[in-house]
């Protein structure tokens, strides 16, 4: 397929037809019901099921009996939708069903707003249902790496048998750019679905049960023990991130998705004035590009991290700084996109007035000054 | 000498959980016989909901999926999008039904997905421990209703097959109850119906069963039996409220498609 214009929430779509997905299960609403409509016109063409459901409730198991019977399968929502999933999510993962969760965020708390935002960050990465689990959690910056990552998706839940959630900022749904959807069936490699409900004439003589009740302690321990050691093999083969400019930078921002668009035209600006900036792009938020921090030249005394929201990313980078060097916070949030000229003049602020010891800087809202 | 009773091959060997005088264990048997007598326990997908029947994944001889609670149906729906060739049931009992999952089997009916949705009207919440449910009787005493159901500040309860049987969509609805040996095997029979419903690809076919919780009920099984009898049937009526066979012969003999 040659490049063409398509918004975000549909590429999303067309990528995971291509990937093979044949079953879509979702309920409207913005920004995503686009990729709920164009499911709704091309799933049908290609013999596949489009299913409106009654609640984001109802959609997520509807995956769970789907990727439980073996299909590929896909649904998406936005922020209070994805919310209302994460029952369904936590039995996913319990249960180790593969099911890709498209979540376009909005702002919240509550029914917040329609504009993008990034704070949802938590909800993807922290295991928004009950229990210990993760999920894998692609984070795109462009319509083409967003249908690229739904692809590498629907593998990479069949590989680990896991829920694996894209998470896009509203901006990223709606925002029209060239793409090129390449045909990706599923990898030969992936083993065959034995375990899936599809009635012991397929499998005579076991029993398939898709299951995530383990009422012994000591057996269900040693399931979540199970579980972690893949979440171990994701830590060591799935991260994704791109570093720019870090070689020789003075200052590091740290930014995902949109943002990180942003924060390079900053960079760009910076850049013509002598001031040498590197930013770290998360791809995965989990499993988190750890590494990248760790290895940055010692001559960063500063980080950036800037969000579209209070800060929740924020914990992943103190996490992986371990108090090495200072980390500063910039953030818009409820929908507000932080400006190419703040990032800079934040930067800027660091990089003239901050000294080691002082406070972190930490600026949200409209704020001009750091506070 | 002839075989007058045998274990039936749709449930496993397993020792069920279940207590002295429950009648989940007689509806198991039940949908396991029928399922056999079909020929399709070998193409058969069985979803367990959350309670007292959670474990049933050890007990159906075929493949299962246990459900969050309540959500029976969406994932039976999901399976069926999947598999439209085999034969998907839907096990629930009555908070899994008629409270938290009020909203997934109305739709399931509500779309005619052709599965069979086997539903269990203890008139309590069992696995917890003796709450009261949407269905538990006006005046019956549980662990959340002390003095006794009152209607005033519960609601009535809740009469799941009448409630269905409005919709379009839900082909095929009756209810049936274990309290006597008569009951049981005209219980088997509807069962059967429902699942020829779905054979013959006639959609959404629900079997509500009046079941015994002696447990919570407080009662002996003999008297919980009694209790069904004297209680529960008396507010929900035995009998078919949809069937495809009878509605094409309301209709004059002719089905739509036809
Ligand atoms: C979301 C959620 N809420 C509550 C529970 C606790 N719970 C387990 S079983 C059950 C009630 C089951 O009662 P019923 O459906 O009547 O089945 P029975 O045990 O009587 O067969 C409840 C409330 C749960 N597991 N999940
Ligand atoms: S608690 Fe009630 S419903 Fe549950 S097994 Fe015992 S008798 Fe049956």
């Amino acid at each position: 397929m040659a490049r063409v214009l398509m918004k975000g929430n549909e590429a999303v779509g067309a990528a995971a037809i291509a990937a093979g997905c044949r079953h879509y299960f979702g309920y409207p609403i913005t920004p995503q019901s686009e990729l709920l409509e164009y499911m709704s016109v091309h799933l049908p063409k290609v013999g596949g099921v489009f299913l409106q459901s009654e609640s984001e409730v109802a959609a997520i198991n509807m995956c769970y009996g789907a990727a439980g019977a073996g299909a590929r399968v896909m649904t998406g929502s936005s922020s209070p939708g994805i919310a209302l999933m994460q029952e369904g999510i936590s039995y996913l993962a319990g249960a180790e069903l593969p099911s890709v969760i498209v979540n376009i965020v909005r702002g919240g708390p509550g029914l917040g707003g329609i504009q993008p935002a990034q704070s949802d960050y938590h909800q993807s990465t922290r295991g928004g249902g009950d229990g210990d689990y993760k999920l894998l959690v692609y984070a795109p910056s462009t319509v083409q790496e967003m249908a690229e990552l739904v692809a590498l998706a629907f593998d990479k839940a069949d590989e680990y048998r896991n829920p694996v959630m894209i998470v896009g900022d509203g901006m990223l749904g709606q925002i029209m750019e060239p793409v090129e959807i390449v045909e990706r069936p599923p990898d030969p490699a992936l083993p065959p679905k034995t375990w899936a409900t599809t009635g012991t004439r397929d499998h005579p003589g076991s029993r398939s049960i898709i299951n995530s009740l383990f009422l012994k302690p000591e057996v269900l321990e040693h399931h979540i023990l199970d579980l972690f050691a893949k979440y171990e093999r994701m830590r060591e083969r799935e991260v994704l991130v791109e570093e720019y400019r870090v070689e020789d930078a003075d200052l590091v921002v740290v930014a995902y998705g949109t943002t990180a668009r942003i924060v390079k035209s900053a960079i760009a600006a910076l850049a013509a004035e002598g001031v040498r900036v590197g930013l770290i792009r998360p791809i995965t938020l989990f499993p988190f590009p750890a590494e990248s921090l760790r290895r940055l030249p010692d001559r960063v005394a500063n980080l950036l991290v800037v969000e579209m929201s209070m800060g929740q990313m924020i914990d992943d980078v103190r996490i992986a700084n371990e108090g090495r060097r200072t980390v500063h916070f910039l953030g818009r949030t409820g929908g507000m996109i932080p400006l190419p000229q703040v990032i800079a003049d934040t930067v800027r602020h660091i990089l003239a007035e901050h000294h080691a010891g002082d406070v972190p800087h930490v600026s949200v809202g409209d704020e001009k000054g750091g506070r | 000498m002839a075989v007058v009773f045998q274990r039936t091959a749709g449930l496993t060997d397993a020792e069920t959980h279940y207590c002295p005088g429950c009648t989940h264990g007689i509806v198991h048997r039940l949908v396991g016989e029928v399922l056999v007598e079909l020929g399709v326990l070998d193409r058969a997908i069985a979803v367990i909901p959350v309670g007292c029947a959670t474990l049933a994944y050890d007990y159906f001889n075929c493949d299962v999926q246990q459900a969050a609670h309540g959500r029976a149906p969406a994932v039976a729906t999901g399976i069926r999008r999947v598999l439209p060739d085999r034969v998907v049931f839907a096990y629930q009992g009555d908070g899994d039904l008629a409270s938290i999952g009020t909203a997934e089997i109305v739709h399931a009916a509500h779309r005619s997905e052709n599965i069979t949705v086997i539903f269990i009207n203890n008139a309590i919440y069992g696995m917890t421990g003796g709450q009261m449910a949407p269905t538990t009787l006006v005046g019956q005493k549980t662990t959340t209703s002390p003095l006794g159901r009152d209607p005033r500040l519960a609601g009535e309860p809740i009469r799941i097959a009448e409630m269905l049987a409005q919709i379009p969509g839900a082909s095929f609805v009756e209810r049936v109850a274990c309290d006597s040996p008569p009951h049981v095997k005209a219980a088997k029979r509807v069962i059967r119906r429902a699942f020829e419903t779905q054979l013959a690809g006639e959609g959404f076919a629900l079997v509500e069963v009046l079941s015994t919780c002696p447990t919570n009920w407080g009662l002996e099984p003999v008297d919980a039996l009694a209790w069904v009898r004297d209680h529960m049937i008396p507010y929900y009526p035995l009998g078919n409220l949809r069937d495809p066979k009878k509605d094409a012969a309301a209709r004059g003999g002719v089905r739509p498609e036809e």
